[in-house]
């Protein structure tokens, strides 16, 4: 590796931007592809990271590729871009963050990123945002089928091979082992079952159908997305909601957390065979969808977050009875919680299983829960706050040792700060209306809502043309980049505790495949 | 909680089966698709409390009068009732979903709902299953396992579809890479709508189908469930 002067700031190669406010994308410097590497690579060793990196058509030779990255620690956000032809050289060379976002953007836009490491199908679909003048791709690089699996050449090594269609309710997607007796090796999962073709549709529908898109990405974070969907269109709009509708979606997204993070532990407790647990965290799931349906009508707040505000007030009796419900929920769940991480039996089953490496978090930017288990500090809510966390901070809950009992654990703090969280909300709604009027987006804008849905970092990147219509919507799930997590967790671990380390993560085959 | 019973206590904003109101349709009788329909706040002047939204044919969710009155599903016939009545050993089938319906599918096995106190289950393999669920689109990149899976089962089987995704395609309509729901080669014996379909709804449908439950309007209180 060639020597680089390290700066202090990264200032100059990137445009300042901030979440949910959007900047003109005549201010986002467009760099030769050879700048923007170095300078990601400069930005990545002085502590940034990648966000989102993605491809949207320039002319019909050209693609624009655009990067954002993040400073967490000192809550800043940059945005940079270079135009590339049919192939570059790729940007994973230099900066590993870059790989798995070039192997979207090449499967997506039909680029080639010369040199990229794993360059491998990632939902196995034809690009749908590919510049009209490139010729049409041969069927010889695309196959929804023949996906090149890594292999152990050795004549004791087995294969296992699992899904699409699972043994449970699960959603699909397929898991190939390389074993040595029950000791794992390698694995590698194979997704895109669940392409339904998301981003082309907010792309292109009317904005009330993209709503309705937006909240079906991922149907356990339908508040995470809607509100990054509508932070997004919102910042464009120059839309201002009101203090009250903030902290409506404030308290709707920490009930969407705590109906997940229960069930997690529900859900951890029912494969390790403690059933008491199970059944009761299975049970107070439900009570925290049940307040989700009282405030919004459905179970997972479906029809609750819309461009403007909320849909649905909390009257003062609402506020009463959900503080209430909220109590009550908290006084159930402690026992529960105490019983099921005080037994020495759970403890032994989750503590040194499915660790991930601190550094692993580091160089491939995961987030959320699975990286605040490995002691990193990364919480959009804290790092780059909007809405009502500006004005109600909840303290980042981090663990030390990155195995599938950290990551429970993060949940149980998560579910505390939660509770204390949507408490104090409801006891000091602010006063006025829940929704204001939505107008027209600014023309040729770059806008970047991040949201911490209880996953992680939920991304919606979005870009407007010359007349003020969606050019192009990326959407990032935190589960696109926590699958790879779950993949160098399992080596070295037994066959028989993939479904324990595979529900400690619980990511979403649907938000990764879009 | 019990089930079949008159006391579903469900909150004040559930949306249930919609109206949509002559009105609002410009005078002329307004057709309405609980199959097609997401029960989003949008789509209708005004929603029940009526969770029961399954039928045994597609058409049977077709409203024409825009009231959202729907056909029921019917039970099977009496010679798979005997065989299936029960006993209901399932295999689910996500094609192209968003997991919501999968949840739903989930929480209904969960203690409250639970689902395996009327001898359902589901199995871990179609070759122990009576017959599929399918939830999503039936996108393209699992139209294939899809089909594999249901010529897996041994004949009588049947086939369940749940949610908007399986009955219209759902939010992805207009999607290239998604699909329209259970395709004509896979014959569906029971079409259950919401997005995702509440628990309830899911309950009620498999009790009708298997003949558990044979009419009765049900009223739902404003409540908690």
């Amino acid at each position: 590796m060639t020597e680089r002067p390290l700066s202090r700031s990264p200032a100059q190669p990137f445009a300042r931007l901030a979440n949910r406010r959007a900047v003109r994308l005549a201010d986002v410097p467009t760099l030769t592809i050879e700048a923007l590497s170095d300078a990601l690579s400069v930005a990545v060793a002085d502590g940034w990271r990648i966000v989102s990196l993605f491809g949207a058509p320039e002319d019909a030779a050209s693609l624009r590729v655009i990067a954002v990255v993040a400073d967490d620690e000192r809550g800043k956000l940059g945005a940079s871009s270079a135009i590339v032809g049919e192939r570059y050289p790729a940007l994973a060379i230099e900066c590993e963050q870059a790989a798995a976002f070039e192997r979207e953007m090449a499967e997506q836009c039909g680029v080639t990123p010369s040199g990229h490491p794993r360059l491998k199908p990632l939902r196995r679909h034809p690009p749908d945002h590919r510049p009209s003048g490139w010729p049409s791709l041969s069927t010889s690089t695309f196959s929804r089928d023949d996906y090149p699996f890594d292999r152990f050449h050795s004549d004791e090594v087995h294969e296992v091979a699992v899904g699409p269609v699972h043994a449970g309710i699960i959603e699909p997607g397929h898991f190939r082992f390389q074993a040595h007796g029950e000791e794992i090796l390698l694995l590698e999962i194979m997704l895109g079952y669940q392409h339904r073709g998301v981003e082309r549709l907010l792309e292109t529908c009317d904005g009330t159908r993209a709503v309705l898109v937006a909240e079906s990405i991922a149907g356990d974070s339908v508040i995470a997305h809607a509100s990054a969907y509508c932070g997004a269109l919102e910042a464009l709009a120059r839309s201002h909601k009101s203090a009250r509708a903030q902290s409506i979606r404030g308290i709707a997204l920490e009930l969407e957390r705590l109906a997940n993070h229960v069930g997690d532990l529900g859900a951890l407790a029912n494969d390790v065979a403690y059933q008491p647990a199970s059944a009761f965290f299975g049970r107070l799931r439900g009570e925290c969808l049940n307040m989700l349906m009282t405030l919004s009508g459905n179970r997972y707040g479906r029809g609750l977050i819309r461009p403007g505000g909320v849909t649905f007030d909390v009257p003062l009796a609402m506020t009463r009875e959900l503080d209430g419900r909220i109590r009550g929920l908290e006084r159930e769940l402690r026992p529960v919680a105490e019983l099921f991480f005080g037994a020495a039996s759970v403890q032994s089953r989750l503590e040194g299983v499915g660790v991930v490496p601190r550094e692993a978090c580091i160089t491939h930017g995961f987030v959320g829960p699975v990286a605040r288990a490995c002691e990193v500090h990364r919480d959009v809510r804290h790092d780059h706050p909007y809405g009502v966390y500006r004005y109600a901070q909840i303290p980042v809950a981090t663990a030390w040792a990155g195995d599938v009992y950290a990551r429970a654990l993060i949940r149980w703090v998560e579910i505390q700060r939660s509770l204390e969280f949507v408490r104090e909300q409801l006891g000091t709604l602010p006063a006025g209306s829940v929704r204001v009027p939505f107008g027209s987006l600014a023309s040729s804008e770059l806008v970047i809502a991040m949201e911490e849905g209880w996953r992680g970092e939920v991304v919606h990147a979005v870009l407007t043309d010359a007349t003020g219509r969606i050019r192009r919507h990326k959407v990032t799930d935190p589960s696109f980049r926590n699958w790879t997590a779950l993949a160098l967790a399992m080596p070295g671990n037994q066959i028989s505790d993939f479904p324990l380390c595979n529900k400690s993560f619980n990511l979403s085959y649907a938000g990764h495949d879009l | 909680m019990p089930f079949p019973t008159d006391d579903i206590l469900l909150p004040e904003r559930f949306r249930g089966r919609p109206v949509i109101r002559a009105s609002s349709a410009g005078g002329s009788r307004a057709e309405l698709d609980l199959g097609a329909c997401l029960f989003s706040p949008e789509e209708a002047d005004e929603y029940t409390h009526d969770y029961r939204l399954a039928s045994s044919t597609r058409g049977g969710l077709v409203s024409a009068t825009g009231g959202g009155e729907i056909e029921l599903a019917s039970a099977l016939d009496e010679r798979m009732r005997k065989l299936l009545g029960r006993s209901l050993r399932l295999r689910s089938v996500v094609a192209g979903s968003c997991g919501g319906c999968e949840a739903e599918l989930i929480a209904g096995s969960n203690v409250v709902f639970d689902l395996a106190r009327f001898g359902v289950q589901f199995v871990a393999s179609p070759r122990h299953a009576d017959g599929i669920v399918i939830t999503g689109t039936v996108n393209v990149n699992m139209r294939a396992a899809l089909e594999r899976t249901y010529a897996a089962v041994a004949d009588p089987r049947i086939v369940i579809a749940v949610g908007a995704c399986a009955l219209s395609g759902g939010p992805f309509v207009g999607s290239d890479e998604s699909g329209e729901g259970v395709p004509s080669t896979v014959p569906v014996d029971l079409w259950i709508a919401g997005c995702p379909p509440h628990p309830l709804t899911i309950l009620d449908g498999l009790l009708r189908l298997l003949g558990r439950i044979t009419s009765g309007q049900r009223r739902a209180l404003t409540a908690n469930v």
